[in-house]
């Protein structure tokens, strides 16, 4: 089996990675607002590394967020857009999911049992998720949300978000400034994908509204 | 590649609708369009990430329905175009995307397309070749220029424009005030035609000798237009009749309002044309549907003797179909294509007509 995973909710990146989990090729940015320039030459990229095309490709998966919103849809358009002209199949995968991969290992191996991960959601508020370790593996009990800081269950903090906030987050030092890659994301993916679990679709998990206000009435000169 | 009559897919996302056409050289194939109009209507204007959010879920299933429409598959397409600017940039970055995805998965070139000049070029699939000394008055929603073509492929200028709002943006705002609704454009037009045009005489905006100048020494904004003191002047027009209790004359007002808008549009094109050699005009964009324009155009295009060609609404009003009329023109001039590594650009200049 072959993967192509893609994620844009904080960074732009992609890989692929085989039915057993091992990565043929990655490709991941810094930075976090230039995806629609970045992401398809990328991929284009580690498809010529890993010296594979379209055909070879059986499913792509994507981060549906939570995330900013245009980087977001950078990579929700790109991997329906590739998995239409591919005809492959496609699922979603939260995004978040992609560092408590990680961070449910390292919880497991510091005998924690709950964790939180957090990523920046900019505007003083992080987008969080709540999870258990069973053993070194993810089980998510509560989220994704989006809130302030403070409002994040007092429990340790893996990720970007928790780097951010340090006052409020428990932050694990280590993963304070992690944030979700593709090639993480494609590794929980493809654990389901064997099981014969279900994945998520791709509709993006913007979790706010978008900020549009209603006009009152005009005022009257009288 | 074939350059002789090639096989184009144009994806245009850079303000409320997900286009997806299809053109073979200058022959419209299919020109699906989705718009998400209705979701802003409740906001009395286009809302950027309610667009974005709209373009991304519309893409694929406008695609799909393009292709079936024109009868092609995407393995038979000589090139891929795209939108890459002016526009709203949240709502650019989906049709960008996508586009990039499609060129990198199927192979075909792509080729990134100024919006403005899409315009023009729509020009060809109904009509066929532009012709020579031509410009262009595009008036829309999102814009107000004159152009002047001297080829639709790599000579482009901007000769005039709105400083603030477009024509469109007017009509919505005025509407508004009017407790017309969204759009504002057809409500108004509707009801201006049972209204006096000459009861209110609103200001023409930028038509001042400081801004205008002569042909000699044109003033900064001989060809610009500005309509946010027009909104402005009705606005108090509104209050003046409320203030004194009468009655609001609604339609006289949306008659007035209209009328200014046509003339100090067509006049100033009109100039523009004359002092500048063009003797052919293209009228496009979404408000050339606008019956008053249509016809005050038409009028005094028929005075100074230039002739006028505008294209079908379908083909005005933002489409797919313009972008791959306008890919498959540069592909047929030669150009290069664009490459996957281009940044949208929200306000990507009329002299830059591809990537
Ligand atoms: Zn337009």
């Amino acid at each position: 089996m072959l993967i192509l995973s893609v994620d844009t909710s904080a960074i732009a990146s992609a890989a692929l990675l085989t039915g057993q989990g091992e990565t043929l090729a990655a490709f991941a940015t810094e930075d976090t607002r230039s995806h629609a320039e970045v992401l398809a030459p990328g991929i284009g990229k580690i498809m010529t590394t890993a010296d594979v095309t379209g055909a070879d490709i059986d499913a792509l998966v994507v981060g549906v967020g939570p995330g900013p919103f245009t980087g977001l849809r950078s990579g929700i358009a790109t991997a329906r857009s590739l998995a239409f002209a591919w005809d492959k199949p496609l699922h979603g995968v939260m995004s978040l999911d992609a560092i408590a991969v990680d961070a449910a290992l390292d919880a497991w191996r510091a005998g924690v049992d709950e964790f939180v991960v957090a990523t920046d959601a900019r505007r003083k508020e992080v987008y969080w998720a709540r999870y258990r370790s069973t053993g070194g593996t993810h089980e998510l009990l509560d989220g994704p949300h989006v809130s302030a800081p403070s409002e994040v269950p007092d429990l340790p903090a893996y990720g970007m978000g928790a780097g951010l906030y340090p006052q409020q987050l428990r932050r694990v030092t280590e993963y304070s400034g992690t944030q979700p890659t593709a090639e993480a994301l494609g590794r929980t993916a493809i654990v389901k994908l064997a099981k014969g679990l279900d994945l998520l679709d791709t509709a993006p998990l913007y979790l706010r509204e978008s900020d549009a206000k209603i006009p009152g009435p005009r005022k009257r000169a009288l | 590649m074939n350059r002789t009559r090639p096989l184009v897919v144009g994806i245009e996302s850079s303000c409320d609708e997900t286009g997806v056409g299809i053109v073979r050289g200058d022959t419209l194939l299919a020109n699906t369009v989705s718009s998400s109009m209705d979701e802003h209507v409740r906001f009395g204007g286009v809302i950027p990430e309610i667009a974005s959010r709209a373009h991304l879920d519309a893409f694929i299933p406008t695609l799909e329905q393009a292709l079936d429409t024109a009868g092609v598959t995407l393995d038979e397409v000589d090139a891929l175009a795209v939108t890459s600017g002016p526009g709203l940039a949240g709502a650019l970055m989906v049709g960008v995307c996508a586009a990039k995805a499609l060129s990198l998965a199927t192979g075909k070139p792509l080729y990134a397309i100024n919006h403005l000049v899409a315009h023009v070029g729509v020009g060809v699939l109904d009509g066929g070749v532009l012709p020579e000394n031509l410009g262009a008055l595009l008036v829309s929603g999102g814009h107000t220029e004159i152009l002047r073509v001297r080829s639709l492929t790599d000579d482009v200028e901007l000769l005039g424009s709105t400083i603030d709002d477009a024509a469109g943006e007017a009509y919505d705002k005025v509407a508004r005030i009017l407790g017309l609704g969204y759009p504002g454009g057809p409500a108004i037009d509707k009801l201006a035609r049972e209204g006096d045009p000459m009861r209110i005489r609103f200001p023409r905006g930028l038509s001042q000798p400081k801004y205008m100048g002569s042909a000699q020494a044109p003033g900064p904004h001989r060809y610009d237009w500005s309509f946010s003191g027009l909104k402005t002047a009705v606005a108090r027009c509104v209050e003046q009749f409320e203030a004194a209790g009468e009655p609001l004359p609604v339609a006289d007002i949306a008659a007035s309002f209209q009328e200014a808008v046509a003339d100090v549009i067509t006049a100033k094109a009109m100039l523009a044309c004359t002092e500048q050699g063009i003797s052919n005009l293209l009228l496009g964009g979404g408000v050339a549907a606008n019956s008053r324009l249509r016809a005050l155009t038409e009028e005094r295009c028929a005075a100074h003797g230039i002739s006028l060609r505008v294209p079908p609404v379908s083909l005005c009003t933002d489409n797919g179909a313009m972008v791959a009329a306008l890919g498959a023109q540069v592909v047929m001039a030669g150009g290069q294509p664009s490459g996957i590594e281009f940044a949208p650009d929200s306000s990507m200049p009329v002299t830059s007509v591809h990537l």
